[in-house]
């Protein structure tokens, strides 16, 4: 290559990216300059209306103390039941969003009480391994099925360390409005999203309090003035799993 | 002939009458037409979303749209959900949009011989409205105005 043509090539070069540049300053521009981004311009319903949809801002958790939690009640998963329009299990294969465990240390011979569901990972192996991407977390951190893309592989089934998920085996019937399910897909807690969406708390929250436990409390971890964060911050409690690093939005109160 | 072959055919003619009879009182009741139209109750709302028109060849569309949005990004009670579609078509007889073959969804559906899924999972009938429970501390965002339905201004999806 000549001298010439060197020097030519490298003008166009700049030139290019001059344009780039510009091009980058005007997109740039129109994203950020009235201080509206154009994600927002498409969400945004009236000024200072508040924002449509599950907030980044805002991290879903559970905080369950195991102390408060009676040996025997069930409460809460007939409540999830009933609220999700799940059959009281009869078979080791049907659906369960809640469990009761009942541990007991060797060494003190300590019992405890505690359900286990899906702990909202903030680094759920679950969405890893799906192939579709029908597993996800919200942006509020609440991790669920997409059963419109959910094939059925069973892969998140496998890959929860909390077994947290069912497969549902068989074609079912009057499903409740609010929680469509149906056969050939994998499901698990949801933390009831469709009461959180419309300001309501957990089913099996709602159920624990009823029965006068108060074994589970509902809130935003992120909101520093919540009870919940208050909880957290003041009172031990741990999350299940901690070695797996995957940060459950689930904490345990109270477990040794 | 075998005696056993002469009681095939004999079943075989009196199946051929039933079906010739069937079909018959079929066409009858559908307008001499040897499909069955589409029955189209009255809805209960004061007008759909959008244009009748428009609605049958983009509900799908809509639907679609709007189902990743509310599973995704938890836009509960948008105006084209689901759910506002079968408050507003659910068959005054039977309480829902696909049980019976004369209802809103199944009637049409069954017509343009395509197969509706949705309700293997979604409840074709309307539910009661939920009562927010009392909530520990409502984030921003959680109360939400209907999301506005963008329609699309170019020619409709074929």
């Amino acid at each position: 290559m000549t001298r010439d043509q060197d020097s030519g090539a490298k003008q166009a070069l700049s030139g290019r990216r001059a344009f780039l540049g510009l091009a980058a300053a005007g997109l740039g521009g129109v994203l950020i300059a009235p201080g509206i981004h154009l994600m927002e311009v498409a969400q945004a319903a009236a000024p200072g209306a508040a924002p449509v949809g599950a907030s980044a801002k805002v991290r879903w958790g559970l905080l369950i103390d195991t102390t408060r939690c009676a040996s025997g009640c069930s409460d809460c998963v007939s409540a999830c039941n009933t609220e999700n329009g799940l059959a009281t299990p009869t078979r080791p294969t049907d659906a369960q969003w809640i469990r009761k465990v009942e541990i007991k240390s060797i060494q003190t011979g300590r019992t405890q009480s505690l359900p286990v569901m899906c702990q909202h990972c903030a680094e759920p192996p679950c969405v890893d391994v799906c192939p579709t991407g029908a597993s996800f977390k919200r942006a509020d951190g609440i991790v669920l099925v997409d059963r419109h893309s959910c094939i059925g592989c069973r892969y998140c089934v496998m890959a929860c360390p909390y077994q947290a998920r069912s497969f549902v085996h068989e074609a079912l019937a009057e499903q409740k409005p609010e929680v469509p399910r149906g056969k050939g897909c994998v499901e698990g807690c949801t933390l009831c999203v469709h009461r959180i969406d419309g300001g309501g708390q957990p089913a099996c929250v709602e159920a624990c309090a009823k029965a006068g436990h108060h074994a589970m409390l509902f809130g935003d971890l992120n909101d520093a003035d919540s009870e919940i964060a208050r909880r957290v911050r003041e009172v031990a409690s741990k999350q299940l799993r901690p070695d797996l690093m995957l940060d459950p939005g689930v904490r345990y109160q109270g477990l040794a | 002939m075998k005696p056993v072959g002469r009681a095939l055919l004999r079943r075989l003619t009196a199946a051929l009458a039933c079906a010739l009879l069937a079909s018959g009182a079929c066409a009858q009741a559908a307008g001499a037409s040897r499909v069955p139209k589409p029955v189209i109750e009255p809805a209960r709302g004061e007008a759909c979303v959008a244009d009748p028109d428009f609605m049958r060849r983009n509900h799908m569309q809509l639907l679609k749209h709007q189902r990743d949005e509310t599973v995704h990004l938890g836009v509960r009670d948008a105006r084209a959900s689901l759910k506002g579609c079968i408050e507003c078509h659910a068959s005054a007889t039977s309480g829902s949009v696909a049980q019976a073959p004369s209802d809103f969804c199944v009637s049409c559906h069954s017509f343009t011989a395509v197969k509706l899924d949705c309700f293997e999972c979604h409840a074709s009938k309307p539910g009661k409205a939920m009562p927010p429970a009392g909530h520990p501390k409502p984030g921003a965002g959680m109360t939400r105005p209907l999301n506005a339905l963008r329609l699309p201004t170019s020619e409709p999806v074929r």
